[in-house]
């Protein structure tokens, strides 16, 4: 909890520079590919490509802070500002730390995700009540994503990985997992790739609430995975947080 | 006047020299070629995703000119003319940033007889060879998808350079003014906000009349438009109107900078 309280803080000086990342940004690319391209899309699996992607983009946003909040801040913690290494002198452990920090970002999410929806809603493109569903999911998506990167940057010595983390998982993942267009449409060969990103599985899921049907696969499937990815990555996150302190 | 001022200012050689310090800058390790490859893959991605993606959505779609294209085929020419914009600006934004206030690298420079504005071109055409790389290897990409004629794709490029030189003058003066890091975040705002209303993913004329005389007095919109249509092959006047706005940005961007280069660090 103290873990926390610390980020908050951190965050009510900063606040400001994220108002474009997580408010702004997902409407925008609502507005530009959800109505500007959606104008000549007409509809997806039977509804508007509006309303269509609308939980793509919430679930992509919500991928892309978990990711991107998880990386130069983290790394720095170790490496530049040693504030991981000064908590670590008072009684703080490197699990408090990984629980913190991960509460941290739920937070953020979550605080992103309700104004997404309120927009949204006010714009009448959300077609079901299941959609305060997504809350969850988004949480559960930000926990999955945020504790393995957390780990990675832990456990890198240089941030230019971080480039590469960025192109090489983050932008396909928000790409090709069925935020844009449905996953179906891939070759079969890169398929499972998609399938295998949890951003997938957090779309598909915030999907079927917003739309108010039932998920591609069965919704346990889909939460089993996330919550599988949520556990192994706050494990490795905390295995490696001991070790990047140890230095 | 102005191009004569320059001119007798301007040596060949010492702009070369700061080219070929960045040059030689590429020696210092791996992870910054890897950084500089990987950074043609974005809008290839784009491509995919969107132009051949959301484009089976899609269909076809208008160009205004009577022709009715591919999705993909109307979206490709403006990733390539964002991929320009987004080379060009890598460097002259964070690079330059960081060369100007972290580095000192320019005031060693110009601790040699090489001055401000040698300095600024120096940097420009840097920024303008590292996009052209991008913008070639994406041409090509687009020739072999079968997304341009390839005479058509050769006649785009110079174009494409044009939009190097010109984003790249325009970041490096916005460079100038930043007060630290946190005001990246401004200038990433607006380069998204470019990237993603300036034409590129639909056409213009669907905006709300406001929005799109906003966007028309953006920058990336000239070069999507001066890119789109050299690559599409659609030839006529109002091309010649996008090239000479991209060039006065430029001759902008390039006079401002030098000049804050010299008040910055000369004083």
């Amino acid at each position: 909890m103290a873990v926390l309280e610390r980020h908050l803080t951190l965050y009510k000086r900063l606040w400001r520079a994220s108002l474009f990342s997580s408010f702004l940004l997902p409407l925008l690319f609502l507005v530009s590919i959800g109505l500007g391209v959606g104008g000549y899309v007409g509809t997806v699996e039977g509804v508007p490509y509006v309303e269509w992607i609308v939980p793509g983009v919430l679930a992509s946003t919500a991928f892309q802070m978990a990711v991107g909040e998880c990386t130069y801040s983290v790394l720095g913690e170790f490496k530049w500002t040693r504030g991981a290494h000064a908590m670590f002198a008072t009684r703080v452990s490197a699990w408090d730390m990984v629980r913190g920090w991960m509460l941290y970002i739920v937070f953020r999410v979550e605080v992103a995700a309700v104004v997404f929806l309120a927009v949204v809603a006010a714009f009448g493109v959300l077609a079901s009540p299941w959609a305060v569903v997504t809350l969850l999911v988004v949480g559960l998506l930000a926990v999955a994503c945020a504790a393995p990167v957390s780990a990675f940057s832990a456990s890198i010595d240089h941030d230019s990985y971080f480039a590469l983390l960025f192109r090489f998982v983050m932008i396909p993942s928000t790409l090709f997992a069925g935020v844009f267009f449905p996953v179906e449409q891939l070759p079969e060969l890169v398929r499972p790739l998609a399938y295998a990103s949890p951003l997938w599985h957090g779309v598909e899921l915030c999907r079927a609430a917003t739309l108010g049907v039932a998920p591609p696969w069965p919704a346990w499937v889909h939460l089993g995975y996330l919550l599988a990815f949520a556990v192994a990555g706050l494990w490795w996150a905390a295995f490696s947080f001991r070790k990047r302190l140890q230095d | 006047m102005v191009t004569l001022m320059v001119a007798r200012q301007v040596s060949v050689g010492r702009v070369g020299a700061v080219v070929g310090r960045n040059l030689g800058a590429l020696r210092s390790g791996a992870s910054y070629w890897l950084v500089l490859v990987s950074g043609f893959f974005e809008p290839l991605l784009y491509l995919l995703s969107i132009g051949v993606g959301v484009g089976a959505l899609v269909g076809r779609i208008p160009l205004g000119d009577g022709r009715v294209v591919s999705y993909a085929v109307f979206v490709a020419p403006a990733m390539l003319a964002a991929s320009a914009m987004n080379g060009a600006l890598a460097e002259t934004t964070f690079n330059f940033f960081f060369k100007m206030k972290y580095a000192k690298t320019f005031e060693a420079i110009l601790a040699t007889p090489v001055r401000p504005i040698e300095v600024a071109l120096g940097e420009l055409t840097w920024a303008m060879v590292r996009s052209s790389f991008y913008t070639a290897a994406f041409l090509l990409v687009m020739a072999v998808m079968g997304l341009a004629e390839p005479w058509w794709a050769l006649a785009a490029f110079p174009a494409t350079m044009l939009v190097g030189v010109a984003f790249g003058a325009a970041g490096m003066a916005v460079s100038t003014f930043l007060r630290g890091w946190q005001d990246f975040d401004l200038m990433t705002a607006a380069q998204f906000s470019l990237f993603l209303f300036s034409g590129t993913f639909a056409p213009v004329g669907g905006y709300p009349p406001v929005l799109a005389v906003v966007v028309q007095v953006t920058p990336l919109y000239h070069a999507v438009e001066l890119v789109r249509g050299l690559a599409l092959g659609r030839v006529e006047w109002a091309l010649a109107g996008h090239a000479l706005y991209l060039a006065a940005l430029a001759a902008l961007g390039l006079w401002v900078a030098s000049r804050r280069i010299q008040r910055v660090l000369c004083s």
